[in-house]
């Protein structure tokens, strides 16, 4: 239990300043292309404004215990988002003054609504322990929406996407969601059984690893072809390596055991390798990955160039970037979405990426946090299982633009310009919020203070 | 279950931390790197708001940078281009995402970053002046030049590709290739997309414009490489122009080799000179000259004018002029059969029409092969002189009299009884030497002419081959060599 301290006001004035960054960076970002603040600051930058402060003004009410950080950290990484999103809009327009966000405004005030509804709604969110295996065929339904003809829609070559009527959706997003929530409950039945130690193996006096007995093996032995079925099927490996990843950690905080993750690494190397001999897609991937100032692979249809041009962009941003505007980042396919890191640190320079990833730390640490404050193992799985989830999507997707691991086109939590990102980011943030809110809240008091059965008032 | 939390915790950080450093080390440390990678398309692109020098010929800018800038913007200029697809082989086109040609190869010297004119670039700073690119002066003659295209022209629908070489210094005075391309069409940074589109659509055209056949495409050079088959008989063996040879009408080698008209005979059946066999371009002689010379000494007379015999030795001696030249080869044969026909410049025996203009411009400079180049001078925009290229010596292919003695038997080609006649121009003595070169059993045969003028005192060295002619050297290329030595002994 954390002190019951709410620190309302260290909120309000963090908001402050990361509706002050948003605004500050659409005018960098129309000084540098058109000589002059754009009107943009005042519009985009104040319903930002207004959406941020009506979002606090929300938590004031519903959720005055949560921690004080997550709000600001998010609003922080979604006004930047916004800002690069209307500096890249603004050199496609004709005009720069009619320059917007497309839906991303729209997008981010769903996403805050989303958040809210789950603050106020998700009282407890324990009652979300009873639908394991709804989640769990939820989740699975939702990767598999993409693969059904006349609903999923190929976009640049990735089926990721479904359409509903106007509206283009990304379920992977969501599937996240429901796999973190069914990879807690169902852990937390089942953790007990999972810290069984079927026989340690020893070389000499030293233990190398506790095997699980063999019955224990099936889950992961689910998540693993899940995971390989992913990358084979869907050619996504991204949502592949984020799901597998996140499965992992979560197995490793409910039963303590490194053998698991030992085993699971294990797994998805030598099927991801066998998936690699086997499939051309896959081979291709690595070459980009391991080949791309390779001229061949440049040139390919596919090829490295999309990721050259990113590094090359960040290249030019050097330490200090070349600013908001001033770059050449609207050259770079999906500069808005996949790429917006790589934008961002060709025009804000390492040092904005540094302050991103201190930010993205922050939120992860104090979602972290909120795993160790809270009650009960369902909560604590949850907490940690989002916390992880954005620190891991951010390697993938950050991992993949600068070479650390092979490119995968994931999009950037808060940033990336897209309502489905953005709507599933929020409703993990309203998660962690309610987590909070609980953890920190006083015990209750008791109002009557007589017989053997107290009255008290959650 | 607190310890594994905060165990996820530190690994969550560590992942974030492997960012940052990556971060840091791409954007810091390799940043120089990336930008200078070849890949980096930025490169053209972000110079284009800079005042890039011209490039001129015989005194005229060819290409140069217009300033197109509007009040109250950042400059821009647009890059000009002269004579339509002229020059284009050599000047190249400096365009959005790319660039070729002299443009790509003195790209540092034009824009202005070469360390070279850092003094001066440092002075501009000071004194507010706006920077400038420096200007680069071509040895082209325009008159060889426009005579080598117009007459490419005048053929019609045929490929091919031209080189004229001043003997003496191995100035490039003409690089004629055919189709060429107007590189206004792909340099507007107004209409960038129509650039890129005009681009794309000739990357994709059967035609191949924007191949310099002139310096990058190998063609078996036919006949003319008798002249380096004759020079080796002359070096190893001490033949002289009376030198006899068997020369049968027909020469088995695997296939039977037939005489340059089949059918015909060079001298009755009877063995013929070296001089008559050059003149009358004799196939089984060359053949027989050939084998008796060896393989070894073949393949080094030609790597002396130029020719490669491997691939390693061609990557160890790479040829710029400064546009880098693609390799021709003469690899070292001792398969009799192959032998035979690399003798007359078929089987494994290939050049570039620059390679052929060495080899007429070698046995015209008195058996010294000058190296080729292009830029006369790099002046800087006050004119004052940065570099002046000045003539080296490529080889001593063959001595001087066996240059002597190859003049002679080259001019009797020109002359009455010869078999490239139309090279002849009237109270000039001109040495050539036609080629026909197989292509393949179903495929027209290329034409080709190589030789010098005046054969006595030699000013202009050429080399001609029109692509799938189907015709005679004399015929197809001779004309056009013709006109181009025109164009500078008349």
């Amino acid at each position: 239990m954390l002190p019951p301290v709410k620190r309302r006001n260290a909120e309000l004035v963090l908001i402050v300043f990361a509706i002050g960054i948003t605004m500050a960076g659409i005018a960098m970002a129309g000084i540098n292309l058109n000589g002059r603040v754009p009107a943009a600051m005042w519009t985009v930058g104040l319903t930002f404004g207004a959406l941020s402060a009506a979002a606090h003004v929300a938590m004031r009410f519903v959720a005055p215990y949560a921690d004080p950080l997550i709000l600001p950290c998010t609003l922080f990484l979604n006004g930047i988002g916004v800002a690069m999103i209307w500096r890249l809009n603004a050199v496609d327009v004709e005009d720069i003054e009619r320059a917007g966000v497309g839906m991303q405004l729209v997008w981010t005030a769903v996403g805050l609504i989303c958040c809210f509804l789950i603050i106020i709604f998700l009282k407890d969110p324990r009652v979300l322990q009873r639908y394991t295996y709804i989640s769990g065929l939820v989740a699975i339904v939702l990767l598999m929406l993409p693969a059904v003809p006349g609903l999923g829609k190929e976009v640049y070559g990735a089926r990721l996407w479904i359409g509903i009527g106007p509206f283009t959706l990304q379920p992977s997003e969501f599937a996240k969601i429901a796999l973190v929530i069914f990879l807690a409950s169902y852990l937390m039945n089942k953790r007990q059984v999972l810290q069984i130690v079927g026989k340690p193996i020893k070389i000499g006096r030293f233990k190398i690893i506790d095997l699980p007995r063999a019955r224990d093996m099936a889950p992961i032995l689910v998540g693993w072809l899940l995971a390989i079925g992913m990358l084979v099927l869907l050619t996504d490996l991204g949502t592949s390596l984020l799901l597998f990843g996140t499965f992992l950690a979560m197995l490793y905080v409910a039963t303590q055991r490194s053998s698991w993750v030992t085993i699971g690494l294990l797994l998805f190397v030598s099927g991801a390798y066998i998936a690699y001999l086997l499939f051309w897609h896959v081979q291709a991937r690595v070459n980009i990955w391991l080949n791309a100032f390779d001229q061949e692979v440049y040139y390919e249809v596919g090829g490295s160039q999309q990721l050259v041009q990113g590094l090359v962009g960040m290249a030019y941003g050097g330490l200090f970037g070349t600013g908001l505007g001033a770059g050449q980042a609207h050259n770079i396919f999906a500069a808005d979405s996949d790429f917006i890191l790589a934008s961002l640190g060709e025009e804000l320079g390492v040092t904005g990426l540094l302050a991103i990833l201190l930010v993205l730390g922050l939120l992860v640490e104090r979602g972290m946090r909120m795993a160790l404050a809270s009650t009960g193992v369902f909560n604590k799985l949850l907490a940690s299982g989002i916390a992880f989830v954005l620190a891991y999507q951010v390697f993938i997707v950050l991992g993949g633009l600068t070479r650390v691991i092979p490119l995968t086109g994931s999009t950037t939590p808060f940033m990336s310009a897209g309502g489905s990102a953005l709507m599933a980011s929020w409703i993990m943030m309203g998660i962690l919020l309610r987590i909070s809110d609980n953890a920190r809240r006083p015990a209750p008091q008791a109002i009557q203070d007589e017989g053997a059965t107290q009255v008290i008032r959650r | 279950m607190n310890t594994p939390i905060r165990r996820l915790s530190v690994f969550a950080l560590f992942l974030l931390v492997v960012l940052m450093l990556n971060v840091t080390w791409i954007q810091g440390f390799q940043a120089e790197a990336i930008r200078n990678d070849p890949l980096n398309t930025r490169k053209f692109s972000e110079r284009l708001s800079e005042a890039r020098g011209p490039i001129q010929v015989a005194g005229e800018n060819v290409a140069y940078s217009e300033d197109i800038s509007e009040e109250g913007k950042p400059p821009k200029y647009q890059r000009e281009y002269v004579g339509g697809g002229l020059y284009t082989p050599i000047v190249g086109s400096f365009r959005t995402y790319g660039a070729s040609g002299i443009e790509y190869t003195e790209n540092a010297l034009l824009d202005g970053s070469d360390d070279r004119l850092a003094v001066r670039n440092f002075r501009d700073i000071i004194t507010g002046r706006e920077p400038e690119g420096a200007q680069v002066l071509l040895t082209l003659d325009p008159g060889v030049q426009k005579a080598g295209y117009e007459a490419f022209a005048a053929l019609g629908g045929k490929n091919g590709a031209a080189v004229a070489l001043d003997p003496d210094t191995g100035a490039v005075l003409g690089a004629v290739s055919y189709p060429s391309y107007d590189a206004n069409e792909v340099v507007s940074i107004t209409d960038t997309q129509a650039a890129v589109d005009n681009y794309t659509a000739m990357e994709n055209d059967p035609r191949k414009p924007l191949l310099n056949r002139a310096l990058n495409e190998r063609y078996p050079p036919g006949s003319t490489f008798k002249v380096v088959t004759a020079a080796a008989a002359m070096e190893y063996l001490d033949a002289t122009p009376e030198s006899t040879q068997d020369a049968p009408d027909v020469l088995s080698l695997g296939n039977d080799l037939p005489n340059a008209t089949p059918g015909g005979t060079c001298n009755g059946g009877q063995p013929d000179t070296l001089a008559h066999s050059i003149q009358i371009s004799c196939n089984t002689s060359f053949a027989n000259w050939a084998i008796e010379v060896g393989g070894q000494n073949l393949s080094e007379q030609a790597s002396a004018f130029g020719f490669h015999p491997t691939v390693e030795d061609a990557e160890a001696n790479p040829l710029n002029i400064p546009l880098s030249v693609t390799p021709s080869y003469a690899p070292p044969e001792e398969d009799r059969n192959i032998l035979g026909r690399a003798g007359i410049g078929q089987s494994n025996v290939e050049a570039t029409p620059l390679q052929m203009a060495m080899v007429a411009a070698g046995v015209a400079n008195s058996g010294e092969v000058m190296r080729p180049y292009v830029v006369d001078s790099v002046r800087d925009s006050d004119l004052s002189v940065i570099t002046q290229t000045s003539p080296e010596t490529y080889s001593q292919a063959v001595s001087a009299s066996t240059a002597e003695d190859l003049t002679e038997m080259m001019t009797l080609v020109t002359q009455q009884g010869g078999s490239g006649t139309n090279a002849a121009i009237p109270g000039v003595q001109v040495a050539g030497k036609t080629g026909t070169a197989e292509t393949g059993p179903d495929s027209p045969t290329h034409n080709w002419f190589i030789g010098f003028a005046p054969a006595n005192d030699p000013q202009i060295a050429v080399a001609v081959v029109v692509e799938f002619g189907g015709g005679s050297g004399n015929e197809l290329a001779a004309p056009i060599a013709r006109q181009m030595m025109e164009a500078v002994v008349q």
